[in-house]
């Protein structure tokens, strides 16, 4: 922890197989006045999409909501990617959803959103990959680190599926490998720990 | 095709100022489009094409309008599939089109129609209702290349597992394989879906309501427009809409937040599909 202060503005999560259960662990802790936006870009099946949103809001003291295009990006609230279509960000802070190709076999690609992502909020940002069994999401972390930003990837040991946490380790170095507990306690006290 | 993002760094200013021109030379308005998705376009393009820097592209596209038609072709986006969302399609199948066929003639308009995947699932779904007949379907798009593969009735035989598990799960009534015929690679759809279609470019962004429709599907276009493009474009589908008829739109996409939100009831709020009832 030798980075001097820096308040962080944002946080994005994403991760593929497995991150569900550790979203839920994640999400539910947050208190409802937490100060940062949460963008959470998880894998899943068009199906499923609307399962993820009403379970995380059921459990959750947090706003918890789907993001829209031309939505306004504002902090308290955890905006989820919806399922097969890519989130991207405008540099007035809005969203912008997608629906072009598949990005390494997936929409919404992580990747795409930490890129916009780190675009916009550069050294404001946090990003943060889960257990997943694809390597999307690396080259999204290696954006956030490169424009300042702060990285934290989930520990192998915790990971069920560990493709995409190793990627990730080997092209960003990034600054913390936690374990889910450590993840949450890491977040929640994000602006007065690091 | 799934491929790796490497977005080529591209300011927006530079951006704004090829729009310009762009604007000046041809007279496509791109300013009110989504500038994080034009980014990821122009990028790709300059991937595909080897192009090392925007300047000269913007070179390419200003002098030469063989590349501008190529261009315009892949800044939008041109991903669609047949029986997308087949809970949509169902939805307008059994609440839509049993009402469509009180009237002796309808016209639909899918604006925005890419290369065709979902106007040819319209026509197919008309006939097994028996309305194809009497329907006319004005497909639009802003480009012209799309339009001539939709005419071409032709598709990649590869997607056709997918489409014909959506069309069945959106309540399909023959073998989809009924509907076409395979050859190199390509499968052929049947002539008389295609007779009942008109193909014409249209530009949401600058061109007027042409006629007037029973129903009109425009889905997947909104996203990448901002607010006041919308609500622009959302207008021009409301002076094109009679009292009574339908519009549908993407599952991301809604009339709220428009001008024009109490002159609709929802059919169903979630398939996105809407009823003008002012």
């Amino acid at each position: 922890m030798a980075k001097n202060k820096i308040d962080y503005d944002v946080i994005v999560i994403g991760g593929s197989a497995g991150s569900v259960d550790v979203l839920m662990k994640i999400v539910p802790q947050l208190p409802e006045d937490y100060p940062l936006v949460v963008i959470v870009v998880i894998h899943r099946k068009v199906i499923d999409n609307d399962l993820l949103l009403s379970l995380l809001q059921s459990k959750s003291k947090i706003k918890v909501k789907e993001a829209e295009s031309n939505e306004k990006i504002e902090p308290c609230c955890v905006y989820l990617a919806p399922a097969d279509y890519h989130l991207l960000m405008e540099s007035d802070k809005t969203f912008t959803l997608d629906f072009s190709e598949k990005v390494m076999y997936s929409r919404p690609s992580i990747d795409v959103t930490m890129y916009f992502a780190a675009q916009v909020y550069k050294n404001k940002l946090v990003g943060i990959l889960l257990t997943g069994a694809n390597e999307d999401g690396a080259k999204g972390m290696r954006d956030i680190k490169n424009r300042g930003g702060y990285t934290i990837v989930q520990d192998l040991s915790s990971s069920t599926a560990k493709i995409m946490p190793e990627a990730a380790i080997k092209l960003v170095e990034p600054d913390e490998v936690l374990n889910v507990e450590n993840i949450i306690k890491t977040i929640i006290n994000i602006n007065t720990k690091i | 095709m799934s491929e790796d993002e490497d977005v080529i760094l591209i300011g927006e200013e530079e951006i704004i100022l090829l729009l310009e021109d762009i604007y000046y030379c041809y007279g496509y308005d791109f300013s009110d489009y989504s500038k994080a998705s034009l980014k990821r376009r122009i990028s790709r393009i300059m991937h595909h094409d080897k192009l090392p820097s925007l300047a000269e592209l913007k070179v390419k596209v200003l002098k030469d309008e063989e590349y501008f038609n190529h261009f315009l072709e892949e800044i939008t986006v041109n991903v669609t599939e047949m029986f997308r969302d087949p809970l949509f399609y169902k939805e307008l199948r059994e609440k839509v089109l049993p009402q469509l066929s009180t009237y002796p003639s309808i016209r639909i308009w899918h604006a925005g129609c890419s290369t065709g995947e979902e106007v040819y699932s319209m026509a197919i779904m008309l006939e097994e209702e028996g309305l194809l007949d009497r329907s006319l379907i004005y497909a639009t798009d802003i480009n012209q290349r799309v339009l001539e593969k939709a005419k071409s009735a032709k598709f990649s035989i590869d997607n056709m597992r997918q489409y014909t598990q959506n069309y069945i799960l959106s309540g399909g009534k023959k073998e989809f394989s009924y509907y076409y015929t395979a050859e190199y690679g390509k499968v052929l759809f049947k002539e008389d879906l295609k007779n009942r279609m008109v193909f014409s470019t249209h530009n949401l962004v600058a061109d007027q309501s042409f006629n007037e429709f029973n129903l009109i599907v425009c889905r997947n276009v909104l996203i990448y427009f901002n607010q006041d493009l919308q609500n622009k474009v959302i207008g021009l589908f409301n002076e094109s809409l009679p009292k009574l008829a339908y519009i549908a739109l993407g599952s991301k996409e809604t009339l709220a937040f428009s001008d024009y939100e109490n002159n609709y009831k929802a059919v169903n709020a979630k398939q996105r599909i809407w009823q003008k009832i002012k």
